[in-house]
C-alpha cells in the first residue's frame, strides 16, 4: 500500500514540474494528449474482459466468454479506445499545424 | 509467454517513462510531435503487456472493441473542426469517466461472482486453476473512489460538452435551491459509499454510483459559459484522478503514474485559468460572477457615447499604421473568423505593417484555444504572443484590433476597485494609440460588465459579424489606399 502511494505522490510531483514546462500555446494539445493518456484505463478494461468460471451440476468448471462482466469490460475497452486513437490523432493533427510554418519560413 | 507476464511491471515502467516524455515534449512545438509518438508507443506496450497479464482474456472481444473504438476515434479526430475543440475535449473526458465507472462496476461484480462460485465448490474452482482473493477493505475503498470520481467526471463532462456545443438541453441552473441540492447529493453519496465500504451491500454501491452521476451534472450546470476554461481543465484533472483510482484497485503502477500526470496537468491548467481571471477555484465552481455583478447598485443609466466606424475606415487606419496588435477572443472562434484574420494579417504585412497577436490565457473556451485556431489558419508561431510578453508593447502600438474579446481588455480590472473583475490581469489594449473593436452589438460580455474601453475617445467600434468585418477590412486595405 505504501509503495503504491509513494509512486502516486512522486508521479504527481513529476507531473507538476513537467506540466509547468509546457508552453501555453500548446495547452489545447496538452489537454487532448492527456485525454489519450488517461485512457490507459483500457488496461483495467482489458483485465475485466475475461472468461468467467461457471460451476456445472457435476462439479466441473467451464469458462464462459460472454458474460455481464466481460461485456462491461469490452464496452469500456471500446470507449477508452475511442479516446486513445482519437486523442493521439487529434493531438497529432494540431501539432502538425504548429510545426511546418517554422521550417518553411526560416 | 511466461516471460512477459513475469516482467510485466518492467514493461509498464517503460510505458510510464514514455508518458512523462510525452508531456515533456510539449515544452515546445518542435519536440511535441516526437512526444506524441512516445505516448502512442507507450500505449502499444501497455496494451500488449496486458494481453499476457489478464487472466484468460477474451481476445476477440477486446480486439473487436478496440477496432470499433479506433474507427470512431480516428474518424472523429480527422473530421472535427478546430473551432469545436473545446466540446470535443469535454466529450473525451466523459468517455474516460464512463469507462472508469464500467471498470469499477465490472470489478465489483467479478469479485462477487467469484466469491459465490468459491462458496459453492472451492475445490473444483481451484483445480480448474481459478485464482481468487476476496476484495480487501482497501480495494473496496479504492473502487468506491474510482467509481464516484469517474461518475462525476462522466456526467459533468457531458454537461460541459452540451454547454460548449450550445445544445438546448444544457441549461444553466440558477436559484437558491442549487447549492443545498448539490450538498445533499454529495453527503448522501459519501454515506452510501461508507455503508458499502462497511457492509459490502450492493444496493448501496448502485445508489452511490447513481448519486455521483446526478452530482456531476448538478455540479457543473450552474457554471456559466465564460468559466468553461476552468471547468474543462478541472474535468481534465478529474479524468486523471479517475484513472489513478482504477490503478490503485488493480495495483497497476502505469495507471497510477498516467493518472497522476494527467491529474496534476489538469490541476495546473485550472490554476492558470483561475489566476488569469483573478478568482479562486471555489469562486468559479460555487460562487458565480453574475451574482456580484447584479449586486453593484451604482449602475450608470445615462447612455455613454461611443464612436463607431465602418470596416473601410478601420482598414484605412490600419494600413497607415506602423504596428498593429490583434487581440482575438471567443467571438473569433464563434464567428469562425480565423482564416479571414490570417488574410488580414497577410495583407497588412504585405503593406509593411508589423502585425502581432496578443493572447490572454482565458481567451476562448479552453486553455490555448486561440493558439490552435491561429495555428490552423497558418499564422506563424513567432507572431503570437502571450499576455506577459506583449503587455509592455501596447503603449508603443499604433492600432489594437480587438476581435470578439471583451473582459480580457476591460480597463476596469485595473482601476475600478468596485468592479467584480478588479485585479484580473488584462491585455493593456487601452494604452495603444487607437483601439478598434469588432463586436456584434454594444451588449455586455459574459460577466455582464460594461467595458470602458469601448467609450474611450481613441476607440472605434466596428459592428457586425467578425468574419464579414475582417474580410471587408482586408478588401479595403488591398483595394485602395496605396
Amino acid at each position: 500500500m505504501v509503495e503504491t502511494i509513494t509512486i502516486f505522490v512522486l508521479a504527481i510531483f513529476v507531473g507538476y514540474y513537467v506540466v509547468w514546462g509546457v508552453t501555453p500555446a500548446l495547452h489545447t494539445p496538452l489537454m487532448a494528449v492527456t485525454n489519450a493518456l488517461s485512457s490507459i484505463v483500457v488496461v483495467g478494461a482489458m483485465i475485466q474482459t475475461i472468461g468467467l468460471p461457471v460451476l456445472g451440476v457435476d462439479g466441473s468448471v467451464a469458462f464462459q466468454s460472454i458474460n455481464t462482466i466481460s461485456v462491461l469490460g469490452a464496452i469500456a475497452v471500446f470507449l477508452a479506445s475511442i479516446n486513445i486513437f482519437g486523442g493521439f490523432a487529434v493531438t497529432g493533427r494540431m501539432l502538425e499545424m504548429f510545426k511546418p510554418k517554422k521550417k518553411k519560413e526560416v | 509467454m511466461e516471460f512477459i507476464r513475469e516482467f510485466a511491471n518492467w514493461f509498464y515502467l517503460i510505458g510510464a517513462i514514455l508518458f512523462i516524455l510525452t508531456l515533456r515534449g510539449l515544452s515546445g512545438p518542435k519536440t511535441a510531435i516526437a512526444g506524441n509518438r512516445y505516448g502512442m508507443i507507450a500505449m502499444v506496450i501497455a496494451v500488449l503487456t496486458t494481453f499476457f497479464v489478464a487472466e484468460g482474456p477474451v481476445v476477440w472481444m477486446i480486439l473487436a472493441a478496440m477496432a470499433a473504438g479506433a474507427v470512431v476515434g480516428i474518424t472523429r479526430a480527422r473530421a472535427v473542426p478546430m473551432t469545436q475543440m473545446p466540446e470535443t475535449v469535454a466529450l473525451m473526458h466523459s468517455l474516460v469517466g464512463l469507462s472508469a465507472v464500467l471498470i469499477a462496476v465490472a470489478a465489483v461484480l467479478h469479485n462477487n461472482q467469484l466469491a459465490a462460485m468459491f462458496a459453492q465448490d472451492a475445490a473444483a474452482m481451484t483445480t480448474a486453476g481459478v485464482d481468487f482473493h476476496a476484495m480487501t477493505k482497501v480495494h473496496q475503498f479504492e473502487l468506491f473512489v474510482g467509481c464516484f470520481v469517474g461518475a462525476i467526471t462522466f456526467t459533468a463532462s457531458v454537461f460541459a460538452y452540451g454547454k460548449l456545443a450550445a445544445k438546448s438541453w444544457a441549461k444553466t441552473l440558477k436559484g437558491g435551491w442549487v447549492k443545498p441540492v448539490q450538498a445533499s447529493l454529495f453527503i448522501a453519496m459519501l454515506i452510501c459509499g461508507g455503508v458499502y465500504f462497511m457492509t459490502g451491500d450492493m444496493t448501496m454501491f448502485w445508489t452511490m454510483t447513481a448519486l455521483a452521476l446526478a452530482l456531476g451534472w448538478m455540479w457543473i450546470a450552474p457554471v456559466g459559459g465564460g468559466d468553461m476554461p476552468v471547468v474543462v481543465s478541472l474535468l481534465n484533472s478529474f479524468s486523471g484522478w479517475a484513472a489513478a483510482g482504477i490503478g490503485f484497485t488493480l495495483e497497476n503502477n502505469m495507471l497510477i503514474v498516467a493518472g497522476s500526470l494527467v491529474g496534476s496537468s489538469g490541476a495546473i491548467l485550472s490554476y492558470i485559468m483561475c489566476k488569469a481571471m483573478n478568482r479562486s477555484i471555489l469562486n468559479v465552481l460555487f460562487g458565480g460572477i453574475t451574482a456580484t455583478a447584479g449586486a453593484a447598485g451604482e449602475v450608470d443609466d445615462t447612455p455613454k457615447n461611443y464612436r463607431s466606424g465602418s470596416a473601410d475606415d478601420a482598414g484605412f487606419l490600419m494600413s497607415n499604421a506602423d504596428s498593429v496588435v490583434i487581440v482575438p477572443g471567443y467571438g473569433m472562434a464563434q464567428g469562425r473568423a480565423q482564416n479571414a484574420v490570417k488574410e488580414l494579417y497577410n495583407t497588412l504585412k504585405d503593406s509593411g505593417v508589423t502585425v502581432r497577436f496578443a493572447i490572454h490565457p482565458v481567451a476562448g473556451r479552453m486553455p490555448g484555444h486561440m493558439n490552435v485556431l491561429l495555428a490552423e489558419a497558418d499564422v506563424p508561431y513567432e507572431d503570437i504572443l502571450e499576455m506577459d510578453e506583449i503587455n509592455s508593447d501596447f503603449a508603443g502600438t499604433d492600432v489594437v484590433l480587438v476581435i470578439g474579446a471583451n473582459d480580457v481588455v476591460n480597463p476596469s480590472a485595473k482601476d475600478d476597485t468596485s468592479s467584480p473583475i478588479y485585479g484580473m490581469p488584462i491585455l493593456e489594449a487601452y494604452k495603444a494609440q487607437t483601439v478598434m473593436v469588432i463586436k456584434r452589438s454594444m451588449s455586455t460580455g459574459y460577466a455582464g460588465l460594461d467595458n470602458n474601453l469601448f467609450y474611450m475617445d481613441k476607440t472605434m467600434m466596428v459592428f457586425g459579424d467578425a468574419k464579414k468585418v475582417v474580410e471587408d477590412m482586408t478588401k479595403a486595405i488591398s483595394g485602395g489606399g496605396h
